[in-house]
């Protein structure tokens, strides 16, 4: 008792940012120590901090719509903290899938979201849970904010029994409650998503589905299908083209008649959003679901990002592009960083503050990937589970007339 | 350290990528003055892991032909971008397209071409396979010798609607006042050891389904560009499957100049009396490791069948084999239900019922969707085709 007095005394009397410049490990033996103390000194020095501050987002080009997003953005100190957390978290788990992929630990194609990071956090904090949201293959970081954990999907990634796909899935096909993947064919998940958004207008529940193609994808026939569709019957669908430049390796010049993703809709309202900025997709995002849930049918957006990495593993990502091009985007407008400058610049964080939740999320995708890389495969009947839906265990026919493997569901 | 790192990654990226510097990428990541990750993972684990991905065929060679003139050192894409280069000087309508293909491919089937050839002649389409087909349809019964690219058999399905319903029909239904016999779809095709659900598939049992059409898959460079040349040439809509775990492994004596392979013409490729193997493609391989297999285990002296063309398939050969043998066996990747070897299987005992010793075996993939984690157990590899070898010789 008399301990925790003085320690709280000396603690108020020095600078309380002091604190902060403990080294890591030792904050954690001293919490050991002073639990009661921490918790006053931390409700002293957090209160320092700004609960909120407004920042101005750039202005979305529109098409078919009256109003766009605000020009202002509201962000509490919260929100600020897990949006950096999360897209920290993704982007550190992209970059060890990268080492894992080089080691041959992770095999197949693996296709990296780096760069990309403001438009799942931004979408997801314009939407709620129990949305619905499907992809394309660049699905590791939906995967993340719809619910999996970084253990799941590291161990999807090795094709091991923890997997959130049970193993079989790998990188492409990762789902979780609410999100439907984690598509392998471009643009096949456009009407998939028309008629997941379908079924939540009939159970009126007042959800609504998010679409996500690529820039590549917006040049198959089926979306133009599913536009006409959607809007016919005005079902409560946020498209959104993911558009970071460059379809594989061909650059959207190259690929498309109209780059202006965001009118193809033709007759579905648009609108182009700055897709680094995570304010400005989180405020977009919300105006759409508003316009969804409102009831007048779909909407589509452009957001405008880009990916460091090559379209996957297999591709370097600079025999289309130069590296200076990279390099600048990284400088100028990476996602995480614009953030973190925010925040900083505002004192709602401190760079301590910033850097222990770097160390946390590094130890959880470190843990992650060791679980990934030791966790066993999953049995070899797996190999026939899952193919129909099964009441009584069926036979599959193997190679041989003789071998026969017993399918369940 | 944002910048460091980017700069490290960048030129990993650039480099083959060996462990120990991504090791030390590992290493440089840290903060507050302690190294918090750990080195890369275990390296015991690593031979297990390579072992298991280890091909399941050795591929053999063809000696080199000498009828066709000099030739030259070349793998599979080598021979396929030989003759696309000798279709593009020979025939001045030739124009060849589809996705990337303009920097050379995915697969590089095309490097080099665009440079040649012009800009009009080698083109980029964007990602919409049946615009591309339809397309190609289109410029073929415009006169042009059109040579598509599908980028992954896996992705053909969308396009499968203008293959079959507008390309196999086409002549049939205009009474031979219009055709589009100068189409050719090219597609990579077959497992390739890693590539899971979508990047392995072997649709040609798909396609074997409807007349018009013709599919070819060769077994390796001297193959391959002999066939492709004839179905370029065939006025017939073809599709020619080309095998991607052979793009690089497969390293011949191909010719330089141009030649053909007739169609719908199977090759003997080993002679035998006890017991006939049929295949196409990569298993040919795998199936002449399990000729070698049977001679030397249990004397049983095989006669190895390539098909090469699957549609319109060469009944006489196969059926002299087994009138010979008495004994057949048909081996591919694709799912054992409604695969190609069905169509085989049915034929033979049609022709050659009496002349049957054993029941007919069929080693196919499992009844599955291609597997990711599963590949070695999915796919018929040598000890599962001799094991059905045994069978049918104690049958």
């Amino acid at each position: 008792m008399c301990v925790c007095v003085c320690v709280c005394v000396c603690l108020s009397v020095f600078p309380c940012d002091y604190f902060f410049f403990l080294p890591s490990s030792l904050i954690f033996s001293v919490e050991d120590f002073l639990n009661g103390a921490r918790v006053v000194v931390s409700a002293r020095t957090y209160a320092d901090f700004t609960p909120q501050a407004t920042f101005d987002i750039k202005k979305c080009d529109l098409h078919k719509l009256d109003e766009g997003p605000p020009l202002q953005a509201v962000l509490s100190r919260e929100e600020g903290l897990q949006y950096y957390r999360t897209m920290q978290t993704m982007r550190r788990m992209e970059l060890k899938a990268d080492q894992l992929y080089k080691q041959k630990i992770i095999r197949g194609f693996c296709h990296l979201y780096d760069g990309q990071e403001a438009c799942a956090v931004g979408i997801e904090a314009g939407i709620n849970l129990s949305d619905h949201l499907i992809t394309a293959y660049r699905a590791h970081g939906y995967t993340l904010t719809r619910g999996g954990t970084v253990r799941e999907i590291m161990a999807e990634l090795t094709g091991r029994r923890g997997g959130i796909a049970k193993g079989k899935g790998g990188s492409m096909h990762m789902y979780t409650k609410h999100f439907y993947g984690g598509n392998g064919i471009v643009g096949a998940q456009v009407p998939l998503g028309a008629g997941v958004a379908l079924a939540c207008k009939y159970l009126g529940k007042n959800e609504l589905c998010v679409c996500l193609y690529g820039d590549g994808a917006a040049n198959q026939g089926q979306i133009f299908e599913t536009y006409n569709m959607a809007s016919l019957w005005k079902l409560p669908c946020i498209f959104i083209c993911e558009n970071n430049k460059y379809g594989m390796g061909t650059s959207v010049e190259r690929a498309a008649a109209s780059t202006d993703y965001y009118k193809r809709g033709d007759f579905i309202p648009g609108l182009r959003v700055d897709g680094m900025d995570v304010l400005c997709v989180r405020e977009a995002t919300k105006l759409a679901a508003e316009h969804c849930r409102s009831g007048k049918g779909p909407i589509l957006m452009e957001l405008q990002t880009y990916r460091y990495h090559g379209h996957s593993m297999s591709d370097p990502g600079v025999s289309y592009r130069t590296r200076d091009e990279i390099q600048e985007v990284r400088s100028k407008s990476d996602p995480i960083s614009m953030l973190k400058d925010r925040m900083l610049s505002n004192n709602m964080a401190s760079v301590e503050e910033l850097k222990e939740i770097d160390v946390e999320v590094r130890k959880e995708i470190e843990d992650a990937a060791q679980f990934a890389t030791t966790d066993p495969e999953p049995p070899l009947d797996d190999l026939c589970n899952h193919i129909f839906y099964n009441d009584p265990p069926m036979e599959v026919r193997g190679t041989n007339p003789w071998t026969k493997l017993k399918s369940v569901s | 350290a944002l910048t460091a790192m980017a700069a490290t990654r960048l030129f990993l990226s650039a480099s083959p990528v060996k462990s120990s510097l991504t090791g030390l990428t590992g290493g440089t990541r840290s903060s507050l003055g302690l190294t918090l990750l750990k080195r890369s993972p275990d390296r015991t684990a690593e031979p297990k892991a390579q072992r298991r991905h280890a091909a399941h065929f050795t591929y053999h060679p063809d000696p080199a032909p000498a009828q066709y003139g000099p030739t030259q050192k070349m793998n599979l894409f080598q021979a396929v971008t030989s003759a696309l280069d000798n279709t593009l000087a020979g025939d001045p309508t030739a124009v060849i397209f589809g996705e990337d293909v303009a920097f050379g491919g995915v697969f590089r089937c095309t490097v080099g071409l665009r440079d040649k050839y012009g800009k009009d002649r080698v083109f980029n389409t964007p990602l919409c396979e049946q615009g591309i087909v339809g397309f190609g349809i289109g410029a073929a019964v415009a006169g042009a010798t059109a040579i598509a690219e599908i980028q992954f058999a896996d992705y053909i399905y969308p396009a499968f609607d203008q293959i079959v319903n507008e390309a196999a029909k086409y002549r049939y239904r205009s009474g031979n006042l219009f055709d589009c016999g100068k189409l050719t779809i090219r597609s990579p095709w077959g497992c390739v050891g890693h590539g899971s659900i979508y990047h392995s598939q072997s649709p040609e049992a798909f396609f074997a389904h409807c007349p018009g059409i013709k599919i070819v898959v060769p077994r390796g460079p001297v193959q391959a560009k002999g066939l492709l040349l004839s179905c370029i040439a065939d006025q017939n809509p073809c599709i020619f499957f080309e095998p991607k775990i052979l793009y690089r492994a497969a390293v011949e004596q191909v010719p330089t100049e141009a030649y053909q392979i007739p169609l719908s013409q199977a090759e003997v490729l080993q002679e035998g009396s006890d017991l006939t193997l049929v295949a196409w493609g990569t298993q040919v391989h795998v199936l002449r490791e399990v000729a070698a297999m049977a001679q030397e285990k249990l004397g049983v002296s095989c006669e190895l069948i390539d098909l090469q063309t699957i549609l319109p398939w060469d009944t006489e050969t196969v059926c002299k084999s087994v009138v010979k043998t008495g004994r057949l066996l048909v081996s591919h990747e694709a799912p054992v239900t409604g695969g190609f070897a069905a169509e085989i299987s049915s034929t033979v005992q049609e022709e050659c019922f009496l002349n049957l010793e054993a029941p007919i075996s069929r080693v196919c993939g499992y009844d599955t969707p291609f597997p990711h984690i599963f590949e070695p157990f999915y796919i018929p590899d040598k000890w599962k085709c001799f094991e059905a070898v045994k069978r049918m010789i104690n049958y």
